[in-house]
Formats: structure tokens, sequence, C-alpha cells
């Protein structure tokens, strides 16, 4: 190929890749953030069900887990992608809100994604409150807190700096199993790359040019979290 | 209950199993095996071996496997195709196909995170076992061999077990490369009879026994390796 450069090729514009790179990248970006999101809140849930008294609860929320950790999160996303799409339509076209409804790839991305971080939130969750010991509920109830004021006063806000390590794992691995968004034909940073690869026949460059976005993504966002780390810890600190 | 396509399923999944296990294995071993080189290089006293391996692992930590699998494919195979000493030879036809870069790059990536497995093990050991060693008078080869890698092996173990368990469900993503193990037969299935949920849940529950399998495999090693410290 003539007149090919590194230049050009990832220039911002028509003639270049540049735009589309940073739509991906975006893109990227705000389904590993949409998921992550969902993934805390149903990990919160996922936690609360695995330590509470009802057997039902704990068994739901074991399966979830299990469930999640014995399959490949691509089959995962596959399932929860097809099985979302088809029933919120049906739901939709059910309720007669639409005669058609065509769920939008961006919000089944985030749901299978974010249901598949749940899992691992979880488990987050559930190390991060079983560390913060009994003797903390046991204070607070013997002053007179109710169950709910113990929860919001002193076991949630000393769980959520324990959690922070785990929390900021799994932000690494959300952002990677973005990527996997790009197998049902949603083209974040990985597509781009396959489709500036295919029509400019240079594979290698574009997808090392990605490689190199996630690779700078993660490190940027790990030392974020050493830093979040290490600001919420200080008064921690002081006390001990 | 349909029991023709139910009979097509199964006979799909166990041709697709087959490749899986051929991946699963090949790739474990190989993958496990150089951890450990790779986990002594990475904390050596030497910047010439330490700087390119921590590089290395901190790529393949770094990026999805998927751009990983897509690189090797993709990218490696355009540069082979593209030498006419490689694109000519009689060896191409292996070269071509995409089950050598799958192992290579799966290969890889479990090595990586082998090896960072590894290094947290041998950094974990007491400091007074090197020096207990070094003072009965053993070779620095020896007390790897002999006191660290051992000990060190003990401590790994756990997480190397879901390392491996984690290399399992990448075999998934070989799919998108043309390789036909069981992500790929659930897909043909599931093209073919528009049946979405039995193909990929019939996939799901061959990779929760695998996963069963693997489990169990890996703590009677645990138990085994553990007994000779326990009471």
């Amino acid at each position: 190929m003539t007149g090919f450069s590194w230049f050009s090729a990832l220039a911002y514009g028509d003639t270049g890749w540049g735009d589309e790179f940073v739509r991906g990248a975006l893109f990227t970006l705000s389904i590993s953030v949409c998921s992550y999101c969902l993934g805390i809140v149903l990990g919160l849930f996922g936690a609360t069900a695995k330590l509470s008294r009802s057997r039902p609860a704990r068994a739901m929320a074991t399966f979830y887990t299990t469930a999640v950790r014995a399959v490949p999160e691509l089959l995962l996303i596959l399932l929860i992608y097809y099985s979302s799409t088809s029933a919120l339509r049906d739901l939709v076209v059910g309720l007669g809100l639409a005669r058609d409804f065509q769920v939008n790839g961006f919000v089944a991305a985030c749901l299978s994604l974010g249901v598949v971080q749940g899992a691992y939130s979880t488990e987050v969750f559930r190390g991060a409150i079983i560390a913060v010991g009994k003797e903390q509920v046991e204070a607070a109830t013997a002053l007179g807190l109710s169950r709910r004021q113990t929860w919001r006063l002193v076991v949630f806000p000393q769980m959520l700096h324990k959690a922070i390590p785990g929390l900021g794992n799994l932000w690494l691995v959300v952002l990677k199993e973005s990527s996997l968004i790009s197998v049902v034909g949603f083209s974040e940073l990985l597509l781009t790359a396959k489709m500036a690869g295919g029509a400019e026949n240079r594979y290698l460059f574009f997808f090392s040019a990605v490689a190199f976005a996630y690779l700078g993504l993660s490190v940027v966002s790990s030392h974020l979290f050493d830093l979040v780390e290490r600001q919420t810890g200080r008064h921690e600190r002081g006390h001990g | 209950m349909d029991t023709e396509f139910y009979t097509v399923l199964f006979w799909k999944l166990a041709e697709g199993v087959k490749i899986t296990l051929l991946l699963l294995v090949i790739c474990g071993l190989l993958g496990n095996l150089l951890a450990v080189p790779l986990a002594f290089a990475r904390i050596s006293r030497h910047a010439w071996l330490r700087k390119p391996v921590h590089g290395f692992i901190l790529f393949f930590r770094g990026t999805p496997v998927l751009v990983q699998l897509y690189l090797i494919y993709y990218g490696l195979g355009e540069v082979l195709s593209q030498m006419p000493t490689v694109r000519y030879s009689p060896m191409w036809p292996y070269l071509r196909s995409a089950f050598g870069y799958a192992v290579l790059a799966l290969t890889l990536n479990t090595a990586a995170y082998c090896a960072e497995i590894w290094r947290g093990a041998l950094q974990g050991l007491p400091r007074g076992q090197t020096e207990a060693a070094l003072s009965l008078g053993l070779h620095p080869r020896q007390l790897n061999r002999l006191v660290l890698m051992p000990q060190a092996f003990r401590n790994a173990l756990p997480a190397l077990a879901g390392q491996n368990i984690l290399l399992l469900k990448a075999t998934s993503l070989v799919s998108t490369i043309t390789i036909f193990e069981v992500m790929a037969a659930a897909n043909l299935v599931r093209s073919q009879t528009f049946r979405v949920y039995e193909s990929l849940l019939g996939a799901a529950l061959v990779y929760v026994i695998l996963t069963v399998v693997l489990t169990i495999g890996f703590s009677a090693i645990e138990h085994r390796i553990g007994r000779p410290y326990r009471r």
C-alpha cells in the first residue's frame, strides 16, 4: 500500500480513523462506566442477600455468583444480550406502548456486562462487609441504633473503604471485558480497530494502537484508584 | 421434547469440547511452565532481564484477551503473509490455520498472569528460608529448586487454579477467529435453528461441568501436596 503513514491513518476527519477511534473510546468508556455502576448496585443487593438470614435469598445469590464465575463472559453476554432484547421488546409490545420496539444496543450491552460485573461485586462487597466485624454491629446495637441506622452509619462507610481495592480491580476487569461487546456488533474501540484494519489492510497497526489505548486506560485508572485509596485511608490511619 | 434437535446439539457440542479441551491442555501446560522462568526474571537483580519481562506482563495484563487474540491472529498473520519466504514455504498451510495463533495468544496470556501469581508467592516467602538455605551451603539454583519453588507452589496453587479456570473461559473467545470449539458449536446451532436459549444454555452447561472438573482436580492436588504439613 502506498502513501500509508501512521499520522494520516489516525488523522481526525474524513481521511483518517482518528475521529472513529475517539468515538469508539468514548463508547468503551461509557459502556464500562454504566455497567460498572450497574454492577455495584447489583453487588450491594447480592452481598446483602448472601449475608441475609433468609435462605431463598442466600440460595439465589449463591446461584448467581456461581453461574457467572463458571460460564464464560462471552456466552453470558450473548445470552443476556439476546434475552434482554427480546424480553424488553415483548414487555414493551405486550404493554401496548409500541407496535414494534428495538432495544438499544447500548442498553443491552450495559445490561449484559453489568450482570456479569454484579456477580464479581457481590463477592467484593461480601468480603468487605465481613471484614468490618461483628463487634461493630454489636456496639451499634448496644448504642440503640436501629438495623437501618447500623447499616447506614456504621457498616456501610467502613465497608466502602475496605471494598475500594477490590472495586479498583473490577474497574480494570470491566474496562477489558467491554471489548467483548464488539462480538455483538457494537462499534466500541475494538470493533472500530477491526473495521479500520480491514478497510486499510493494516491489522497489526490498528490492533497495536488499540492495545496501547487499553493499556493507557488501565494504567491511568489504576493510578487513580491508588490515589483514592490513599485519600480515603488517611483519617483511618490517623486513628490506627 | 424435540429429540432430533437435542441430538444435533449434543453432537455439535461434543465436537466442540474436543477442541476446547485440546486448547485448554496445550495452553495450560505451556502457559504454566513458561510462567515460572518469567516470574524469576521479573524479580531478577538484572535490569535487562527484569524490565522487558515487566513490560510483557504489564501488556498482557493491561489489555483485553480478545485484543491480544486479534493482534496475534490478524496482526502477526498479516506480517507473516507479507514475507515471501514464509508465504510460499511448505509450512504455510499450518501457519495459516487459526489454531496456532490461538495457542500462542492464550499461552502468553496465561503465562503473564501466572507469572505474577508466582512472583507474589515467591516474594511472600520469609527471608529466613533463603538465608537458612544459603548458610547450609546450597547453590542458588538448589535454593530455588529445593526450597523456594516447592513452598511458593503450595501458596500459589489456589490462585493458579483460578487462573486456569479463567483460561478455560478464555478459550471461548477463539470462536471469534474461526475455531470450532464449544462456543462456536453453540453459535452454529443457534444460527441454524434460531433456538437461542437451548443452544447457549447447552454450551453453558458444558462450561459448568468443565469448571467443576477443574475445580475438583485442583483441590485434589492442593489436598495432596498439603498433606505433609497438616497435623
